[in-house]
């Protein structure tokens, strides 16, 4: 091919047709591919959402914890912090960008470090609240169909924990360990309380109520009369505290389902970003870049930061929000 | 990449700015100010904003609608593609734009029938 032929065909190699790097390239198309695996995830959720559209939890009720402030409903407040963090990380990382542009090899060194120490934060949040979600706050029961049911104070409209209530059945049933019995045969450990303590703690409290998932006109979680309680409890079968792959205290399982794979593969991302600025942080600190001529990895890593703080905006409206 | 190609306008050359920093700047507040008022309704709820809006409560929708313009601006600035060619442009943005809108559509009204299904049917979840 003569050189007349090659520079005129942008597309005969050779060129940059799309004038951006190979590597830069590489790094949109992973982050295209990544965007659709996500989008897959969140509408998965929203399709289970529509499908128990009118008893699906409410995030508000859920994420109430703020650090420091034990027993203040406090929803919203910290995942938006979170989301301040994050964006306030993917700052920093545009301006490490920006002076890697201009040859600054100490501002990037300096921006790349707020970046990873904000993405550690972000982790470390996103753990904190994980532990809140796992731990449960009230407890409930679960029915045989796998409905949740929760206690609420007639006289207050608040919620009442199992503990307020529950009164003490003294059983001989343990947790049972495969060390001291069939080998093969193990179970996690026992709720607090079994269902007929529970049972036994509403009937003696004249002013509990059970609160159901299912979602009145003006959308709160419909609460029952007295007797409809009476005789809704009847059909719990296994007490519920806190949230994991299976049960889940605060309503639909589906939720905590989705609350654990959307946000971990979240958390993952962030953490491997972080991983990810650390190896090029200390590239930057060992001066391989300034010795390369330029800083096109801060720029493709900054890519794939941005891409993380671009999922956590539409993970924090859909999970948190909407 | 030399830095004079970045584009240093948005909101469609409304607000301009001197340099590069001063932008990502710009946009950080832009940002944070879009945040506030997603956090503010969220935490507020204002009564008339409950009001049922093509199927969706209308304050849900101003979530969503918020949510894409931060997307937008973390894209369009944060990741430069304001300042790439349009044929990346293109080709990073049309799929997403083709695709996620479509997946939406599609599971979100099989969702709505398995909803529906469930209420009017035979079956019933009341154990």
């Amino acid at each position: 091919m003569d050189v007349a032929a090659t520079e005129t065909n942008v597309w005969g190699g050779g060129q940059k047709p799309l004038n951006a790097s190979y590597g830069k390239l590489m790094m949109w198309f992973f982050i295209v591919s990544d965007a659709l695996t996500f989008s897959g995830f969140l509408v998965a959720y929203g399709f289970s959402r529509f499908k128990n559209i009118d008893s699906w939890p409410i995030a508000d009720e859920v994420f109430t914890h703020f650090p420091f402030l034990h027993g203040v409903d406090a929803p919203m407040y910290y995942v938006a912090l979170m989301t301040f963090i994050l964006i306030f990380s993917s700052v920093t990382m545009v301006l490490a960008v920006d002076a890697g542009h201009h040859m600054q090899k100490g501002k990037v060194v300096l921006y790349m470090f707020l970046t990873i120490i904000g993405g550690a934060v972000f982790v470390g949040s996103q753990a904190w609240e994980w532990k809140n979600f796992i731990k449960g706050e009230y407890g409930a029961l679960e029915t045989k169909g796998g409905q949740i049911l929760q206690f609420v104070n007639a006289d207050t409209g608040k919620r009442v924990a199992l503990e307020a209530f529950a009164t003490n059945i003294d059983t001989p049933r343990a947790t049972h360990q495969n060390s001291n019995g069939i080998w093969f045969v193990g179970e996690t450990s026992l709720p607090t309380f079994s269902v007929a303590e529970v049972t036994r703690g509403f009937e003696a409290n004249e002013n509990l109520r059970i609160r159901i998932q299912k979602l009145n006109a003006e959308g709160h979680k419909t609460v029952l009369t007295r007797e409809a309680s009476l005789n809704k409890i009847g059909q719990a079968v296994a007490v519920v505290e806190g949230a994991n792959l299976i049960h889940n205290e605060y309503g639909n399982r589906l939720f905590a389902d989705f609350f654990f794979f959307i946000t971990g593969f979240h958390g993952f991302h962030v953490f491997s970003g972080v991983i990810i600025n650390i190896i090029i942080f200390l590239n930057v600190m060992m001066g391989t870049y300034e010795k390369r001529g330029h800083y096109e990895m801060v720029e493709k890593v900054g890519l794939y930061w941005h891409f993380v703080d671009l999922v956590w905006v539409f993970v924090f409206t859909f999970f948190y929000l909407v | 990449m030399a830095q004079e190609t970045h584009k240093l306008a948005i909101f469609r050359g409304l607000l301009k700015f001197k340099s590069n920093q001063q932008k990502i700047w710009g946009v950080l507040i832009f940002l944070s100010i879009v945040t506030t008022i997603e956090v503010v309704l969220g935490i507020v709820k204002p009564a008339p904003l409950n009001t049922m809006f093509l199927r969706m409560k209308l304050l849900n929708w101003i979530f969503i609608i918020l949510t894409i313009v931060k997307a937008y601006y973390i894209a369009w600035d944060f990741m430069h593609i304001r300042d790439e060619k349009g044929s990346l442009k293109s080709a990073i943005v049309l799929p997403l734009l083709i695709l996620i809108p479509y997946l939406v559509f599609i599971l979100l009204v099989e969702g709505n029938y398995i909803f529906d299904v469930m209420r009017d049917g035979f079956v019933s979840w009341n154990f």
